[in-house]
Parts: C-alpha cells; sequence; structure tokens
C-alpha cells in the first residue's frame, strides 16, 4: 500500500529537525538571492519554496572532487569509496530525472562503484516546483513533474505538504515524522491539479518540437551557422557544463602528499567546452576550434546520449542559460534556431 | 535503486611490474610487463591498457604483443607527456599499476581470416598493429596474401628493426617501407605511405585493409584505398583518443556519438563514413 500523508508546515519543520539529529541532511537554503544545497543545521533553513539550485544534486553523488583511490608509490592502490548515508532534502522533479538518467550511465557497461555507493546511500525527497526558475522549461522536456525516481515527494497544498512515500528508505524516515493523517480525496485531487498545471505552465521558454524530435532535428544541422555564430561569443568558460545536472565528464589526476610516498587519486569535474579537452599527449587537439566543442555539447545533450541510452540528456532546469555570460547556452533558442534551418 | 553496488572498483588499477624496459628509438622505448596475480592480461591485438605510476597519473597505451606471448604483454610508449615521461625513467623492476584490456579488437579471429590482408601503417601506429601482424604470421595459413606498409619520418623513427627484418626476409610477406626524410645510409624508399600503395596488388573482393599511423595518414590512405576499389567495410582503422577513464563514463575519447574506449579504439570505417570527426 502507498502511504501519501498530509502534514502542516509546523509538523514538516519538526520532522526535519528530528532528522537531523539522527543523520546528515543537505537542503535547499537560500545562499544571498539565490539557493543551494547545503548541511541543514536546522529546519528553518529549508527553502522548499526555492526556484532552482545554483548547482543540482549530482555534486552529493560525483563530488567536484572526489578521492577514488589512496596509493603508496611502490605501486599499492586501495579503493577509497564513500560509506555515509545521508538525506537529500528538496529535489525538483528535473533533477529526480537528471539523478535517474546518472543511475544509468554510471551502471552502464562498467559499474561506477564511487557514483553508485553514494547513490545507494541517498535518500532522495523530492519536492514538486513551487517557483519556477528565470530560464526553466521542464514543462516542454515533460520533466515539471515525475512518477518514479525519488524516495518521498513532497507537494505544497494549501498550508501544508502531501507526503507521498514510495520505497522502504523512504519509510525509515516516518518514523520521525511520528503521525499524521492520510492526505484525503480532496487534497490529492487537488494535486492532481497542481501536476495538471506544473506540466502546463512551467515554462519561460518555449520548445517547438517535442523533446523525442531532437536526435532527428540534429541528424541535419551539423553545418548549420549558428554553431559558428554562437561559438564566436563563447569564453569557452565551460559554467554550463558545471552547472548541468546531465553533465558528468571527469577529469583524473594524482596528488601526492608531503612525504612523496603516499597520495590519492581524485577525479574532478571537466568540461567539454574548455579548450584542452579533447587534447591527447604530444598536443594534437581533437576539438580545437570552439565551435567544434560548443556544438559537440548540444549533439551530446540531444542526440549522441539518446542514442546510447535512449534519454535526452536536457531536463529543462536552465542553469546553463543562466550561468552562460555570453548568452548563447539557451538549449531552447538554440534547438528552435535549428528548427528554422 | 534497488540494484546492489558491483564490488569491483573499475579504476583500481592490477599491481604490475615492469620485467624489461629498452629504447627503440630516441623517444620510443619498449616495456615488458607482468601481472603481480601472475594470471594472464587475456587481450586481443588492437586492445589497450590504462597505466598507472603512482603519484604521476595514468594514460593509455596499447598493446604491442600478441596474446600468444604469455605470462608478459608489451607496450611501446612515447615519451611526450607527464605520465610516459615518468614511464620512461622507471627502472626495470618497476612497479607499475595496469587496468584493462580495454576496447575493440582487429578481427584478426573473424572477419579477416581466409582474406588477403594489408596493412598500413605510420609511426608508432606500428605498436598496435604489431600485435595483430604477429597474431596473423603465428597462423599463417589462416590468412592470404599478406603485405605490410610501414611509413616513418626518418630512418631512426622505425620501430621493432629485428622483427621488420624477419617480415622483409618471409617469402609468404610483402613487407614495404617508406620514410618523408632518408639519411646518408638510407637506399630505400623516400616519399609518404601512400606513394608504397601501388606496388602492392588490392583486390575489391579478398582483401582487407589495418590502418594505424598518425591522424593525418587516415584520409589520404582511404581515399587512395576508396580509388582502388575497395570497400569501407573491408578497412579496419585504430584511432587515437583521450581514452582517460577507458570504461566509457569520462567523455574525453567521444568521437561524435562513439566512445573510443568502448566502441574502439578498432572501428570497422563504414561505420564512420557518416561520422565528421573521425579523421
Amino acid at each position: 500500500m502507498p502511504i501519501v500523508k498530509y502534514i502542516t508546515t509546523d509538523q514538516l519543520l519538526v520532522w526535519v529537525n528530528a532528522l537531523i539529529a539522527a543523520q546528515t541532511v543537505y537542503g535547499v537554503q537560500a545562499k544571498e538571492q539565490r539557493f543551494a544545497y547545503d548541511a541543514l543545521a536546522d529546519a528553518a533553513d529549508l527553502r522548499l519554496d526555492f526556484d532552482v539550485t545554483i548547482l543540482p544534486p549530482k555534486k552529493f553523488f560525483q563530488p567536484l572532487v572526489e578521492t577514488i583511490m589512496k596509493f603508496h608509490v611502490d605501486g599499492h592502490y586501495e579503493s577509497v569509496t564513500s560509506e555515509e548515508p545521508f538525506i537529500i532534502f528538496g529535489v525538483h522533479p528535473y533533477d529526480v530525472v537528471a539523478i535517474a538518467q546518472m543511475d544509468e550511465v554510471f551502471r552502464a557497461n562498467y559499474a561506477d562503484t564511487h557514483y553508485l555507493s553514494r547513490r545507494e546511500r541517498a535518500t532522495i525527497v523530492a519536492c514538486d516546483i513551487q517557483n519556477a526558475s528565470p530560464s526553466m522549461f521542464a514543462a516542454c522536456m515533460g520533466t515539471a513533474t515525475v512518477e518514479d525516481g525519488f524516495d518521498i515527494l513532497l507537494t505544497k497544498i494549501g498550508d501544508g505538504y502531501v507526503v507521498d512515500v514510495r520505497t522502504a528508505k523512504g519509510e525509515a524516515l516516518l518514523v520521525a515524522l511520528g503521525d499524521a493523517p492520510d492526505a484525503d480525496a480532496g487534497t490529492l485531487a487537488r494535486r492532481e491539479q497542481f501536476w495538471d498545471d506544473a506540466r502546463r505552465f512551467l515554462n519561460k521558454y518555449l520548445l517547438k518540437c517535442k523533446p523525442t524530435d531532437l536526435p532527428a532535428l540534429l541528424e541535419d544541422q551539423y553545418e548549420h551557422a549558428i554553431w559558428e555564430h554562437n561559438a564566436g561569443l563563447c569564453y569557452s568558460c565551460g559554467s554550463c557544463n558545471m552547472v548541468c545536472p546531465t553533465c558528468y565528464c571527469f577529469d583524473v589526476q594524482d596528488e601526492v602528499d608531503w612525504t612523496l610516498e603516499k597520495g590519492t587519486r581524485v577525479r574532478k569535474w571537466d568540461s567539454c567546452m574548455l579548450r584542452d579537452f579533447a587534447t591527447v599527449a604530444g598536443g594534437h587537439n581533437f576539438r580545437r576550434r570552439r565551435e567544434e566543442r560548443y556544438r559537440h555539447r548540444f549533439y551530446r545533450k540531444g542526440q549522441y546520449l539518446w542514442q546510447r541510452m535512449g534519454q535526452i540528456a536536457c531536463v529543462g532546469c536552465g542553469r546553463c542559460t543562466t550561468a552562460c555570460t555570453a548568452k548563447i547556452a539557451n538549449p531552447v533558442e538554440l534547438y528552435n534556431t535549428l528548427m528554422e534551418g | 535503486m534497488t540494484e546492489s553496488t558491483a564490488s569491483q572498483d573499475i579504476y583500481l588499477p592490477m599491481p604490475a611490474t615492469i620485467e624489461e624496459s629498452k629504447l627503440l628509438t630516441a623517444v620510443d622505448r619498449f616495456f615488458r610487463i607482468r601481472l603481480s596475480s601472475g594470471a594472464e592480461l587475456g587481450h586481443m591485438p588492437g586492445q589497450f591498457v590504462e597505466v598507472s605510476v603512482a603519484g604521476i597519473g595514468e594514460a593509455p597505451i596499447s598493446l604491442s604483443s600478441s596474446p600468444d606471448t604469455t605470462g608478459v604483454f608489451e607496450l611501446v610508449v612515447r615519451k611526450i607527456g607527464r605520465v610516459t615521461d615518468a614511464l620512461h625513467a622507471l627502472p626495470q623492476g618497476s612497479p607499475v599499476g595496469i587496468r584493462g584490456p580495454f576496447g575493440t579488437t582487429f578481427p584478426v579471429a573473424e572477419a579477416l581470416k581466409g582474406q588477403d590482408i594489408l596493412v598500413i601503417t605510420g609511426g608508432i601506429g606500428l605498436v598496435p598493429v604489431r600485435s595483430a601482424i604477429q597474431y596473423m604470421l603465428n597462423r599463417r595459413e589462416d590468412y592470404g596474401e599478406m603485405a605490410i606498409l610501414y611509413g616513418t619520418r626518418t630512418p631512426a623513427d622505425r620501430l621493432f628493426t629485428d622483427e621488420i627484418e624477419d617480415w622483409r626476409a618471409r617469402e609468404n610477406v610483402t613487407y614495404l617501407e617508406t620514410v618523408d626524410r632518408g639519411d646518408e645510409g638510407w637506399t630505400g624508399n623516400v616519399g609518404v605511405i601512400t606513394t608504397l600503395l601501388p606496388k602492392v596488388e588490392v583486390s575489391p573482393v579478398s582483401t582487407r585493409v589495418i590502418i594505424c599511423g598518425p591522424p593525418i595518414m587516415y584520409k589520404f590512405v582511404i581515399a587512395a584505398l576508396a580509388a582502388r576499389g575497395i570497400p569501407l567495410e573491408h578497412i579496419y582503422v585504430s584511432l587515437e583518443r583521450r581514452m582517460k577513464c577507458g570504461v566509457g563514463k569520462c567523455g574525453h575519447c567521444q568521437i561524435n556519438g562513439y566512445y573510443t574506449c568502448l566502441d574502439g579504439p578498432v572501428f570497422n570505417y563504414a561505420q564512420l563514413s557518416d561520422v565528421p570527426e573521425a579523421i
């Protein structure tokens, strides 16, 4: 039986504080005028009315800098994986979809224990979108609401929240909630209406095709003038990659400690927009021109990953659009331009 | 997530030892390596390994020996970056880390069997190709005519000069070579690799071609082969990219939609004819 409760905002605060007392809880908090995930010290800091976080929750599964092994220069290597359980409180549907995509990426072919051990220890408390972000187009991408991929989904209805529990990990969190009534039929009907509206209205930009049309659209647009034009404005800064919930490319580096005998191998976020991303030893750069890198990113999102796993690697969060100084990262504008031929 | 995590860390190198290290040219060094576990690496020609020098990093390196060489495997490493500089400086007996083997193989045990073989290689492109040549020479009767074309910048850049003499001496192999610039002692061909092509017989039906060389080489060689009626699906190329992780995650080795580490490094050229980033 699915568990669907209804709690007041006050109950939510008490519940979250009880969770914080028991384990690590990362939640959405205000960061100057914007929002970011950080460790929660007090439920009062939790801002479920956020529009979008600066960085997506991928940073909890694939940290910006992550130690993957320890070594001794005598050639001994030892794997390092994270064992700590944690809760992420306040994940919007588009980010839930992105996480499910990353799960598939890191599971496919060769399973990545570093990503997967973090992922398995995480409990995801998703939260329906109360405020649209400045550049979002989640409704166009079909990611304004979400059916699965989370442990609990919170939806603000009236002065309280519907708490929809889908997994055993989610149920485990309910112990700290204590008694709460089941959501009644009227509340659930209002939630359906809320979802209907979300699926229609959560767009600041309108993609003029279905997301599943993008692979075919890109088929004939490799030489379109937009690549060179926009790349002429691009700073190759990689901000679009950094904020993207479905960008996961990484570099791996060895760091030696002061003894010069021991050290760690770390992986760090990398960016396909950076000049040397495809450079091999000896200096040959297989994607030397800025327009090649700019085009590669959109093809990877709209076609290449689709070919590999049947999903468009864009969830309509709009973070890249907001982060781009040159104002050339907006996928909707780009794809709509391509549609004009 | 219901699936449990696999316990194997795909990034964890296997301990290994450099059994032999010797310079082949001023910048290319040969390594014979043994896994500490005593296990066979279990590769096929065309595959690569990730070689770790603890504290320096990891680099993708082509396997150069045939799987018929057991107990050890051979690499050739050009001194050209951080990890390869460090490898060159390691004395015999030094530990290294190995991951792999990774990637696709020259189809020596499948599509190449019973066919005429034409190997076209330039510079250190000979390194992965040597694995296939050794494999096929060990089973010479499994293949038809066999020709090897090798080009380097100068005579001093030629790798495996002893083995080359063996290929040249064989009656059942045509071996031709060329250099971009000769020296005083050089009496052979001078010119780019495509100048050797008219000297070998090819058949649109029975010839299968293996190509591996510097990026610039492929376009010209493939155009010359196409002009002689070789269908694209009879051509196998081994491509170099930045195969950082080797397991299809890190994104660096993409050739349009392909991952060189998973879908390559050996590709049937028919796969690549509509792939603009390939050559």
